[in-house]
């Protein structure tokens, strides 16, 4: 990027920007610290924030169409001076630029949706005051992460979703295994946490600032040594890891199903878990003079894309399925940040259109839960689309939209970064596009064996379960996203819109001279992949019953598969044994040893004291007979002295 | 008549008070040997004081005499209360103040 | 000038009136003392609050000065004054005793069985209320007296005053092992004490020799180029001062006496303990080891912050394999004063801001868990954390609370120890990059004690002793409150302190001879210019007294 970075002061309507995370934060306090009293409409008013933040979030982008492109459209508004001492200083202030405008739309508009979803599915849950409440923390904290316009408020935001993750998973907290899981959430993320905020450290020492045009700038100036930045990129990966589940931090997504399925569809589908892509995305000036934390961001994008797939093959519960999936949507987007520029754009637009179809799936697998009394084992399932007929088209265009299909919106966006990762050219390219459409073969395997055990087959639910589809207040936002499921892809492209769009934060699209295998034709490829899985999928196992237990007998890759690739046993064996058996030691050695030696050497005083203390014989005469001979030692020595 | 015939005089006192201090048991005539090696020590004064002609050292057997008074006082009292409790006057039988 | 109010000496009097006030009552009346207490420690809050609004940021280092001639034999005086740091950290000592008498209301009342036993006139009936509260007053008193003195000789005074009402306040009213821990905590103490005396001796000595007459005059010690030690008298002075603050912090390996201490003292004791009294030894490390001995403290510095960084990882790890929630607590304090420690011996700006800000911070913070704990175990008469779980379910306020207080332990950005951990760390890291790294890895295992203790207790299946368990009462709420407030509101907004703050740890560190690190890319155009204060060309701009 040679262009220097500039943002102008916020004007107008963009005074409002502040408005954004502040409405839900007075949500979230009001429905938090509120009390019972706020039971009765509560809901309404967790309801009513993020549908205004939208709102003005809508008014602000039609006013930043209407000003002329490039740095114009890079607003800041200063809210306060933060953090002041010497040298260092942290505002509070927020950006809004087009990057950050359509992390806006999408999260409070998913997020509106789900949240009116949730007045229908946490309705007999009597803390859902609490959920909404907790649910607006989650939407302001991640407002303030993608407004910031440094990286400290960007870290508050970060931890502050992290934070409401944490609550929000471990909201029925009387299970233990939502407690744990909650944890382990909170934790994994803190060992990413651990590489930001040392890329923040080590920015602030490089560049004397954490603000993003200051950064920027001196990142473009060429001034830094190259192995600063690529450290700055790797940190930063590594918190982009944490947050949004890429290997080898990727553990958590799946224990993390254990929140209510909005959350899930909220927090970890649509918005928290891509905050990793924001930020890789955000910090494209770093990563253009990066080239090898590039590599890095790609490859373990390009890992988890294949982790996460295989992960998703195996599951027998359906919203593990889907955060494998998430997980292994995630790697895509990674992938493209990491390819560089010009594919920052693309992996945005996978992460706009992942939120719609993903969000979508979610929702209509809860409502699937709902009806089948939160049932997620998918060998309960079975013949569900005769029965829940408005769920299952829902549940139809998320599938359609994800395999990649003409014209749902994943077509237009996975396809483009397969395309993306061959157009690098060479071996990385190769390899890289590949293993795309590696994924994308296996995306249509565990999503059609997703759709054929739920929704086709013979019925094999209990008989005590009458299921049925949600009502009315939770169908809507599921109709509305399947909906942007099917259109948002072509809308976002169209004309290269949205890559347009972005150009003033992640730099333009570059011009390749040419594909190294022409559009059409790779098109054509991939769909052949993904009729492959579809097929492979539905002949294994939609032509034969599906028995109520998981088979035993499975082949290595499936018992893999079902281990999650052994990514808890890996941290179960290399950090939580021994890290229990050092406490363990370390309790041991500071009570016997650094206190045993202080009470060592209390002892040695005592022990030596109670021989002394026999000198004291109570004997008056013998007090008298040494006193005289102190005497006459002191004279003698006196004369001595004297006649010395 | 020399002086210093006073001073060995007032060692033999004293030496006599400090033994017998040392290996009498009974409270009075260890009391009474206190005293002598009081008055050896006053007598040792008043030598010093003639031998070097001023009035120091009477001043300060005076100071001594007023002390070994208040002395006498406190000390009989202490002894009569020890013999009235304990039916004793030997100073190894109080010997409680120990380790 | 500033004004002349002597506002240290009314605040640190105010509860000195309060002890006497407190002796004066009869036996029977002697519930009073409470009330008496509150409202001494209510109005040196007030007055602390007049002397925050009162001090200038931009005026001279020591404002409110006091100066009389104490002993004049050897040059001692009753000087008081305060700069930015000793303000903040009086600040945080007033806003905590109200809080602490609060959180004691019940704990010293007296015993129904001893009071029968004294009614038969068998004992002397010394515990009760009236000792309890005149010498949790007299603590409050010294404590101040410790942060506003100016006075090398005041300083030490007072330092180990502080002992005797802290010892009889574990020692009288603690726990079961009370006696053991108070005792201990005295031992510890007083060797520290000991060796700095020594070195206060010693100082004296050298006033002696270079200035041809002595004093303990900090301001005169400290002016630049008042005193020519040798390097060796440097590092022995530097030591014995160092040993006593090191014991008093605590720093690894000199901790062993506080999760003692703080587990058997009562709740209020253990905050005022830890939150507060502990703070002299960083606050002395700051104001006394480095602007005294400079040389020492750059020599000496790698050493130091090895220890820090040895008691983040070890306090923290000791922190996870605790099964006692207060030892929990001390522990996890054992790792917030290495930060603190850390930030101070990094010689930078946002190091020595950051780790004042850390002491104030962290006596909330700590104040905070100590509370919510006192709470969990007056209720279930166990503080084991074992005996615990789905709090949260039967006691929602109560369950919040103790996650707010475990997300602060852990610093969660937005909370105010996040703001004040980030600045040691990055102040740090701009120096001592690796020590930085390793101190980093201490917030995983915040982290995970703070996330095991809220698991564990407010989390899980509701265990049936929890059952009965009530919210919060009207008098926790009260205790509690103020230290929320404080934690989210310092993080929100921690401007107004830091800006009386790090004048003074400038001033600090340029005795030091330290300058920040200017950043390795020259600075590029900004689009919020930065204020006028800025470090340029690793020359430190001070804003002194125009």
């Amino acid at each position: 990027m040679t262009s220097t970075t500039h943002y102008v002061a916020a004007t107008g309507v963009f005074h409002l920007t502040f408005l954004l995370v502040l409405l839900p934060t007075v949500g979230a306090a009001v429905l938090l610290l509120g009390g019972r009293r706020t039971n009765p409409w509560g809901h309404l008013l967790g309801c009513a924030m993020p549908i205004l933040s939208f709102v003005i979030g809508v008014i602000e982008f039609v006013a930043l169409i209407g000003r002329d492109g490039g740095q114009s459209r890079q607003l800041d508004q200063h809210l306060w001076s933060w953090v002041p001492a010497g040298s260092f200083h942290a505002n509070v202030n927020l950006l809004l630029d087009p990057l950050s405008l359509v992390f806006v739309l999408l999260i409070t508009g998913v997020g509106s949706l789900i949240h009116v979803y949730s007045v229908g599915y946490m309705e007999h849950d009597p803390d859902r005051r609490r959920f909404f409440g907790e649910l607006n923390l989650f939407v302001a904290a991640m407002l303030l992460l993608v407004l910031a316009d440094n990286y400290l408020v960007l870290y508050v935001g970060w931890e502050g979703v992290g934070l409401a993750s944490y609550l929000l998973i471990g909201f029925w907290s009387h299970k233990p295994s939502a407690a744990v899981a909650a944890k382990k959430a909170f934790l994994v993320n803190r060992v990413g946490d651990v590489g930001l905020s040392l890329a923040i450290m080590l920015m602030f020492t490089t560049f004397g600032t954490f603000a993003f045009d200051g950064i920027f700038n001196g990142a473009a100036s060429g001034h830094a040594h190259s192995g600063t930045m690529t450290a700055i990129g790797l940190l930063l990966l590594l918190g982009a890891c944490g947050k949004s589940a890429q290997a080898p931090l990727q553990s958590w997504l799946l224990d993390a199903m254990e929140g209510p399925t909005p959350v899930s569809a909220l927090i970890h589908a649509a918005t928290m878990v891509t905050a990793g892509v924001y930020l890789v995305a955000r910090s494209a000036a770093i990563y253009d003079v990066a080239p090898h934390a590039r590599v890095a961001v790609e490859v373990v994008g390009a890992v988890t894309l294949v982790m996460g797939a295989i992960i998703g093959c195996a599951y027998d519960d359906i919203k593990k399925v889907l955060a494998a999936s998430t997980m292994s949507q995630i790697g895509y987007m990674m992938l493209a940040v990491g390819i560089g520029p010009g594919a920052y754009a693309i992996g945005i637009l996978h992460l706009l259109t992942h939120g719609f179809f993903k969000a979508n799936m979610f929702l209509s697998a809860g409502s699937v839960m709902h009806g089948n009394n939160d049932e997620v084992n998918m060998r309960r399932y079975g013949g569900l689309r005769k029965v829940m007929p408005v769920t299952f088209a829902c549940f139809s265009f998320g599938y359609l939209a994800i395999i990649g299909m003409i014209p749902f919106s994943g077509f237009f966006s996975k396809d483009k970064i397969i395309e993306a990762a061959l157009d690098k050219g060479g071996f990385e390219g190769g390899f890289l596009g590949t293993i795309a459409i590696v994924g994308a073969g296996l995306t249509a395997f565990y999503m059609t064996r997703l759709m054929a055990m739920t929704f086709f087959g013979v019925k094999r639910w209990p008989k005590d379960v009458h299921p049925h589809d949600a009502p009315r207040v939770m169908l809507i936002p599921m109709a509305i996203l399947a909906f942007g499921s099917l259109v948002a892809g072509y809308l976002l492209i169209l004309g290269g819109s949205l890559q347009h769009f972005l150009t003033p934060a992640v730099g333009g699209s570059v011009e390749v001279g040419a594909h190294t295998i022409s559009p059409v034709v790779l098109s054509l490829i991939t769909l052949a992949v993904v009729a492959g899985g579809v097929t492979s999928a539905w002949y294994l196992v939609a032509r034969k019953p599906i028995p109520a237990e998981p088979p035993t007998y499975v082949t290595p890759a499936t018992k893999a598969a079902r281990a999650s690739l052994y990514g808890d046993a890996f941290n179960e064996g290399v950090f939580m044994r021994p890290g229990a058996y050092l406490t363990r030691a370390l309790v041991f050695f500071d009570n016997r040893g650094v206190d045993g030696l202080v009470n060592g050497l209390a002892a040695l005083v005592g022990g030596t004291s109670a021989r002394f203390r026999r000198l004291q014989t109570g004997f008056v005469r013998s007090y008298a007979l040494s006193m005289l001979a102190g005497a006459l030692a002191l004279t003698a020595t006196l004369v001595l002295v004297r006649v010395g | 008549m020399r002086v210093d015939y006073y001073l060995y005089l007032s060692a033999v006192l004293f030496t006599i008070g400090a033994v017998g201090v040392l290996v009498r048991r009974n409270a009075i005539v260890v009391f009474m040997c206190i005293e002598l090696m009081l008055n050896a020590v006053n007598l040792s004064l008043v030598t010093f004081a003639r031998m070097d002609g001023n009035l120091d050292g009477q001043i300060i057997a005076f100071f001594v005499m007023v002390v070994a008074a208040a002395e006498v006082v406190i000390g009989l009292a202490i002894i009569m209360s020890i013999f009235r409790s304990r039916r004793s006057a030997s100073v190894d039988n109080a010997n409680l103040l120990k380790y | 000038m500033s004004s002349g109010f002597p506002w240290v000496t009314v605040i640190g009097a105010i509860p000195l009136a309060g002890v006497v006030a407190i002796m004066a009552l009869p036996k029977s009346r002697e519930l009073q003392a409470r009330g008496i207490a509150l409202v001494a420690s209510l109005v040196a809050f007030a007055a602390s609050v007049g002397m925050a609004i009162d001090y200038k940021t931009h005026g001279s280092r020591f404002q409110f000065t006091q100066d009389y001639n104490w002993i004049k034999a050897f040059g001692a005086h009753y000087a008081v004054g305060v700069d930015g740091i000793a303000l903040a950290l009086i600040l945080m000592t007033t806003v905590l005793a109200p809080v602490c008498v609060l959180a004691s209301w019940h704990d010293a009342d007296p015993d129904p069985a001893e009071v029968a036993y004294a009614e038969r006139g068998d004992a002397l009936h010394a515990r009760g209320p009236r000792l309890f509260f005149a010498l949790f007053l007299a603590t409050e008193t010294l404590v101040v007296g410790v942060f506003g003195s100016l006075d090398v000789f005041f300083f030490y005074v007072l330092f180990e005053a502080m002992l005797i009402p802290m010892y009889f306040l574990i020692g009288s009213f603690g726990g079961a092992r009370r006696s053991y821990a108070s005792v201990k905590f005295l031992l510890y103490s007083l060797a520290g004490g000991l060796l700095m005396l020594v070195a206060v001796i010693g100082l004296y000595v050298v006033s002696v020799h270079q200035l041809g007459h002595g004093t303990f005059d900090y301001r005169v010690l400290t002016a630049p180029g008042a005193l020519h030690m040798s390097h060796g008298e440097q590092i022995a002075l530097f030591l014995g001062f160092f040993i006593a603050f090191a014991i008093k912090a605590p720093l690894w390996p000199f901790h062993t006496w506080l999760p003692d201490a703080a587990s058997e003292a009562p709740t209020g004791t253990a905050v005022l303990l830890v939150g507060v009294l502990d703070k002299v030894g960083t606050f002395g490390f700051l104001r006394y080891c480095l602007p005294l001995f400079p040389y020492a403290s750059r020599t000496l510095a790698p050493y130091v912050l090895g220890l820090c960084v040895m008691g983040i990882l070890y306090g923290a790890l000791l922190a996870i394999g605790q099964k006692d929630l207060k030892r929990l607590v001390a522990y996890s304090s054992v790792s917030h004063f290495g930060f603190i420690a850390l930030g101070v011996f990094a010689f930078t700006t946002q190091g020595g801001s950051g780790a004042t800000l850390y002491m104030v911070n962290h006596g909330f913070s700590t104040g905070a868990l100590f509370l919510v704990v006192g709470f969990l175990a007056s209720r279930r008469g166990s503080r084991f954390v074992d005996d615990f779980g789905g709090v949260a379910k039967v006691a929602p306020w109560l369950g919040a609370m103790i996650l707010l207080a475990g997300l602060s332990a852990l610093s969660l950005p937005g909370l105010s120890t996040f703001v004040s951990e980030f600045l040691v760390l990055v102040g740090t890291f701009t120096v001592h990059r690796w020590f930085a790294m390793l101190a980093t890895f201490g917030i995983v295992l915040a982290a995970v004690y703070a996330l095991w203790m809220v698991q564990r207790t407010i989390h899980g299946p509701v265990v049936p002793a929890v059952e009965g368990f009530k919210d919060l009462s009207l008098r926790e709420s009260w205790v509690i409150a103020p230290v929320m407030i404080a934690i989210v509101g310092l993080g929100i907004y921690p401007k107004p302190l830091l800006d009386a703050i790090t004048p003074a740890v400038q001033q600090t560190n340029s005795v030091v001879r330290s300058h920040d690190p200017t950043p390795s890319v020259p600075e590029q155009s900004r689009t919020n210019p930065a204020p006028a204060e800025v470090a340029i060309n690793g020359g430190t701009v001070f804003r002194s007294a125009k």
